[in-house]
Parts: C-alpha cells; structure tokens; sequence
C-alpha cells in the first residue's frame, strides 16, 4: 500500500506543471536549498570552534542553547511562510478500498521528511558530533542531538496543526521580538531561560523523553484533525468566507477609471497572491535601515538610490510586473466588453502612483540618516513615478504567464518569466549606476537634479509614452489571450 | 445582421472552422449545435475578436469585428467562467460591467429586479464571492451580465449546461422574451438538442468546422438533428 502511496506522490511531483515549468527555476531551487545545507554544515563543523576562540570563558553547548528560542521560532515563521501543508489529492482514494487510518498515517508521516526538517540536521548533527570529539560527555550529546531532532519533528507538527492561522503567526513574532527586546533591556531572558531547558536535557539525558511525549502528543492531535477530515465535507462545505461588500465610493473622482481602480483595489485584498504581496511593502520601507545603520555605507551615495528606488517602488515592481496577467483569469472578458486600452492601463498607473507617493511619505523618517538622503528619496520618488512606471508597463505587454490568484506568493513563480526578472535592471540598476557616475564626474546635487529631470520629463511626456503602451498592448492582445487561456 | 463571408481559422495545417456565408438577421433567435470539436466556440470566439480568423471576416452590424471596436458597446456576451471576476461578490460584478456599459448603480438595481426569479434567491445578498459560487449559479451571473445596457446582440455558450431544470425552463422563456420584439439578435450554442430547438428559429449544424445543415426550425426538426446525430 505505501508503496503505491509513494508511487502517486512521485508522479503528482514530476509531472506537476510546476516542476514541468521550467528547468531553470528548478535549478536555482536547487542551488538554493544546496547554498543552505552546506551553510549549516559548515556552520554545525566550524560553530564550535568559533565559539571557543571568540568566547573563551563560556561554553559552546550553553551559548548554542541560550539561542535556541530565536531558532525555533525563526523556524516556525519560516515554516509558515514556506512550507506546504503535505496534503495527498485524498479525493479519489476515500471510495477505493483502503483504511483510512493509513490515509492518515501516511500523509503524517511523510510530513516528517519534509526537506524543512532535514536543514536544521545539517547544523545539529555535525555540531553534536564535534561536541563529542571535543571531550563532551558522550550520552549528554546524543540526548542533546535526539532532543534537537524532536524539536524539529514537533514544529513540523505545529505547523501542520497550526494550519495557516494568522493569530498564531502574530504571537510567534510577538515572541521572537518581544523575547529579545526583554533581553536587550535586561528585563528577562527568556531566550536563556529555555536555553537552561536544553542545558538540562545534556546533563541529565532522560529529560530528552519530554521531547518525545511533545512530539507524541502532536503528532496524536494532527492524527485526530485530519481523520476528521478524511471525508467529502472536507471538500464540498470548504469554509466559504463571508464577502465583505466595499462600497469604494472614494474612488468615484478618478471618472471613467474608477471603476478598474476598485477592481484593482479588490483585486488587491481578497487575494492570497496579492496580499502576501502587500507584506513585501513593510518590507520595502524598512530596508533601508539594512544600509543606513552601517557608518560604512554612510557616504556611498549610490546606495541611498537603491534604497530610494527599492523603498519607494516595492510596490510598483510587485504589482507593476504582473501587468496584466493579475486580469489575466477575466482577460477575454475584459477584452470583449467596450472599454480601452487606455482607461485599463491608466488605472494601474494612478495606483502605483498613488503607492510610491504614499512610501516616499511613509519612509520620510529616513531624513533621520541626513538630508541627503531624504534629497535622494525624493528624486527616486520622482524618478519611479516618470520612468519606472512607465518602463513596467511596457514590460507588461510581454507578459504571457497566467497567474491563479489563490496561489501564495512566496517561493511561487506562477506568472514570472525571463522578462519580469530582466525587467528589474533597468528599474534599479540603471538610475544607481547613472547616479554614481554623475555624481563621482560632477557631484551630489547635480546627480540628485539628473533623477529628477528624468522623472519630469517621463511625467511631462506622460500622454505620449501612454499611447506608446497602449499600441504595444494592442499588437500583443491575441497573444495574451491564448497564453492566459492555458493552464500552466 | 450578422455577416460571414469567407472565414476560415486554421490551427497548424488543420483547419477548425471554414464558414463561406453566413448571414444572421436582426432579431433572430440563432442556435448553433455540433458535435465537440466543431467549431462552435471558435466561431464565437472570432465574433468577439478574442481570437484572429485566418481568412474572411465577421461583420457585426456594419462593423467589421476585428478592425473596430465599436461592436463592443453593443454586443453582450457570456462564453466561460473566465468572464467572471472571482473575487467579486455578485452585487459587485454586476456593477463592474454596469459601469463600462454606462449604467449607473440605480440603473443596476432596477436592470436586476427583471431577474429575480431567475436568480432564485441564490445569487443576491449572498455573502459570497463569484469564486464561492456554484458552477449552475456563476452560469446565472454571466447570463445576466451579458444582458445588461441594453445589447443588439447577446452571445451564449453553452447557457443551459450545468443549470438545474427550473432555471433552464426560465432562461427559456427570457430568450423568447429577448426575441419578441425582433430587434435583439441571440446567438447560442447548445448540445442539448431539445433546448435549442425550443428556443432557436434558426439552427446551423456545425462538423469539424463546416457547416452541414442550416434550417427554420419546424415540428420535425428536432427528430432531423436527432437522427443526424445518432450514428
């Protein structure tokens, strides 16, 4: 029976469209998930000994558990932005013959050896093995390492048992930040409070049962929600949100486009897609404190318009790429109704407008950092909203990948292809490298004036480059709709 | 009227539709049946500039559909699901397409009064999204969408697929209803043979690509197409 199991999981995986798509994305997975294994590993050898060299006073073992917490909760947020619940297609199986219970069982199991599971080793085991070389009591350290490996079995339970609540993911950031500014204050330290748990389990092995029970208890609890589960109802009364009706009367004054603009406004909020994405825009506006916390950044100008365009353009180059496969599951319908290219592609330029106008605002505290680097904000503000827009939007008519909105964002590529990752160099490498030059030839103000005229002048020919677009998208309109009728 | 002169759509080598003449008057009430494969949403499909014809061209009320635009302001049309926004509650779709039709969000409501027993008390005030609807009650949505400001001419794949029966006898009499005053044109294209006979005066046969049969409807031609099909 597993057998069979582990027959149907292989096929649904190579020949899942995903993995059919595209080669190139598949390799780059792999160097990824490679750069991270041999990270760990490297780490898990060498830990030990950096830690004795830099600390010589303490020990290794006490320092790696007394940082333990920020791992596991980092862990269990990594885990609930990343990891797919493991659910087998279960449909078809629940008339033919076979026990339910081993339904379950299965897709628990192979919950288990989830690759998420297997990174973490990389770093515990070696380190524990190092533990032992260096003189470390030997059952100590394997009561130790067994204790890790359990620690890791039960977050992929949690995780499981979690199931994607909001709630659960506020609290975990809750700790993870709340837990380290209580430390920072010298108020209580959590952190190295559960480390003293972990310090236990090596001086006294049988604590490692706990993590056993822990693991157990979980494992018992997904056992009893899935076996629930295992029937039709599952499918058939998925829990349907209730709608929330938005009026959106505001966006009555931008005339004959406000009605796109409240469909892409609802576009944006009542889709898994898209409102991962708007995490991207907190994102976006605290990376500059990346940069400008480090004095050596401090007079590299060029780096304030990375910044500058990143902060205030997060939006556009997320939303804007996608232009206008986000429509692309209504295309056709869009097509045949009487509206015009314009109106359509003039509605996504107020809304980016409107996004980097209002992140220029948001991040306006950065003048904390200097003035020049407001001065430089502003002009990438402008320069985003005169040339970046626009380039996007031309991008667009390229765009041929259809993109199922109820898809999650992160680590999916639906909708990305060769051009949307070209496409990035032009919006931000360019005015960087134009900036250095200028102002490394000339200076600061007249490398500031530069993004600005540029950004005017793309405003002041707004009307024009518009009917460029609008022309490019007509050519391609057939096109688009063939590609956005296939199913990836 | 509806004007078809020398279309053809190739694929490749293959040719999926190949249509000489074909003219559809105002006011007519126009089905169109076939086997899969025929033709018959390619055909629409080209009568919405969705997709480019090889050869020859469709004319849509003076307008050559794939050189104008101006075809769109009055011709309404449901084809698939993908017409529909599914993350749209119906209210809010509705008047999406009310507003590029020119209709303002009174003129919706009064427009969706005509339908409420279509509707069934399953689609208004629902709390739901498009997406969160039944495959029968989207169907209802795009139906009606199509129907809205007024169109000369009203386009429906498949309408009565995936509708239960009550609501298939009422799509029926609204078709009828539709072509009363001969002045709106209804295009549709059915596998159910009895639906469509009920509801279309004219009925063209379609067979990969060509057409084989074009007749008025009359007491026989249900058993016609009937023995037509049955091989």
């Amino acid at each position: 029976m597993i057998a069979h199991f582990l027959k149907l999981e292989w096929k649904q995986y190579f020949r899942s469209s995903y993995w059919q798509k595209s080669i190139f994305l598949n390799i780059l997975l792999g160097f990824f998930a490679l750069y991270f294994m041999a990270s760990f590993l490297i780490i898990g050898i060498g830990g030990y000994y950096i830690l004795k060299d830099q600390f010589p006073e303490q020990d290794p073992l006490v320092l790696v558990n007394s940082f333990l917490m920020y791992v596991i909760v980092g862990d269990l947020i990594f885990r609930y932005i990343m990891q797919k619940l493991p659910v087998m297609n279960i449909k078809p199986l629940l008339i033919l013959p076979i026990n339910k219970k081993k339904i379950v069982h299965f897709i628990l199991m192979k919950s288990s050896f989830s690759i998420f599971n297997l990174f973490g080793l990389f770093f515990y085991i070696p380190f524990a093995v190092v533990l032992i070389v260096n003189g470390y009591d030997t059952t100590g350290a394997l009561a130790w390492l067994f204790s890790m490996i359990l620690v890791v079995q039960s977050a992929n339970f949690f995780n499981f048992l979690v199931n994607k609540n909001n709630q659960v993911f506020m609290g975990l950031i809750t700790i993870l930040v709340g837990g380290y500014i209580i430390q920072k204050f010298e108020v209580f330290n959590l952190a190295g409070f559960i480390g003293e748990g972990f310090d236990a389990v090596y001086a006294n092995p049988i604590y490692a049962l706990l993590f056993l029970v822990l693991v157990f208890v979980l494992y018992n609890f997904n056992y009893k929600q899935l076996r629930n589960e295992v029937y039709l109802d599952a499918f058939i009364s998925q829990e349907v949100k209730v709608a929330k009706s938005s009026d959106l009367a505001f966006t009555n004054r931008f005339g004959d486009i406000a009605p796109f603009i409240k469909n892409d406004l609802r576009l944006l909020v009542r889709n898994k897609r898209t409102k991962s994405s708007l995490w991207m825009l907190l994102m976006g506006l605290l990376y500059g404190l990346i940069f400008y916390t480090q004095p050596i950044y401090a007079d590299k100008e060029w780096v304030f318009v990375l910044v500058g365009i990143f902060s205030t353009g997060v939006f556009l180059m997320n939303f804007g790429q996608f232009i206008p496969a986000w429509d692309s599951s209504y295309y056709k319908m869009l097509m045949s109704q009487n509206i015009t290219y314009e109106r359509y592609l003039k509605s996504k330029f107020i809304i980016m407008t409107i996004s980097v106008v209002l992140l220029f605002l948001l991040g306006i505290p950065y003048v904390y950092f200097g003035w020049k680097v407001l001065a430089v904000h502003f002009a990438a503000m402008i320069y985003n909203i005169g040339v970046n827009t626009h380039v996007i939007m031309f991008g667009g008519s390229f765009n041929r990948k259809k993109i199922n909105l109820d898809e999650k964002a992160a680590f999916n590529y639906q909708g990305t292809g060769a051009v949307q990752w070209l496409i990035g160099i032009p919006l931000m490498l360019f005015p960087m490298a134009l900036f250095g030059l200028i102002s490394w030839l000339v200076n600061f103000e007249t490398a500031v004036i530069t993004l600005l005229f540029l950004g005017f002048a793309g405003i002041a020919f707004h009307k024009n480059l518009m009917i460029l677009i609008t022309k490019k998208y007509q050519e391609s309109k057939y096109k688009m709709i063939h590609a956005f009728n296939q199913e990836n | 009227m509806i004007q078809t002169t020398l279309l053809s759509k190739k694929y490749g080598p293959v040719e999926v539709l190949h249509i000489d003449a074909l003219d559809i008057p105002t006011g007519q009430s126009f089905g169109l049946v076939g086997n899969n494969g025929a033709g018959k949403t390619t055909f629409f499909n080209i009568l919405l500039d969705l997709v480019r014809p090889t050869t020859g061209a469709i004319i849509n009320h003076d307008f050559q559909v794939n050189t104008t635009e101006e075809w769109k302001t009055f011709t309404g049309s449901f084809i698939d699901e993908s017409f529909l926004i599914g993350y749209l509650t119906p209210e809010e779709y509705f008047e999406f397409i009310g507003d590029l039709r020119g209709l303002n969000k009174a003129d919706v409501k009064t427009f969706l009064t005509f339908f409420e027993e279509f509707f069934n008390g399953e689609i208004l005030n629902k709390k739901k999204y498009l997406r969160d609807l039944s495959k029968g009650n989207q169907k209802k949505v795009g139906i009606v969408a199509s129907m809205m400001g007024n169109p000369k001419v009203i386009i429906l794949d498949e309408p009565f697929a995936n509708l239960d029966p009550t609501t298939q006898i009422r799509l029926k009499k609204i078709i009828k209803e539709l072509t009363e005053n001969r002045e709106i044109t209804v295009l549709i294209s059915s596998h159910d043979l009895t639906h469509v006979t009920e509801v279309c005066e004219r009925i063209v046969v379609l067979e990969k690509g060509n057409i084989v049969k074009d007749m008025e409807t009359s007491a026989e031609t249900l058993q016609e197409l009937e023995s037509y099909f049955a091989v």
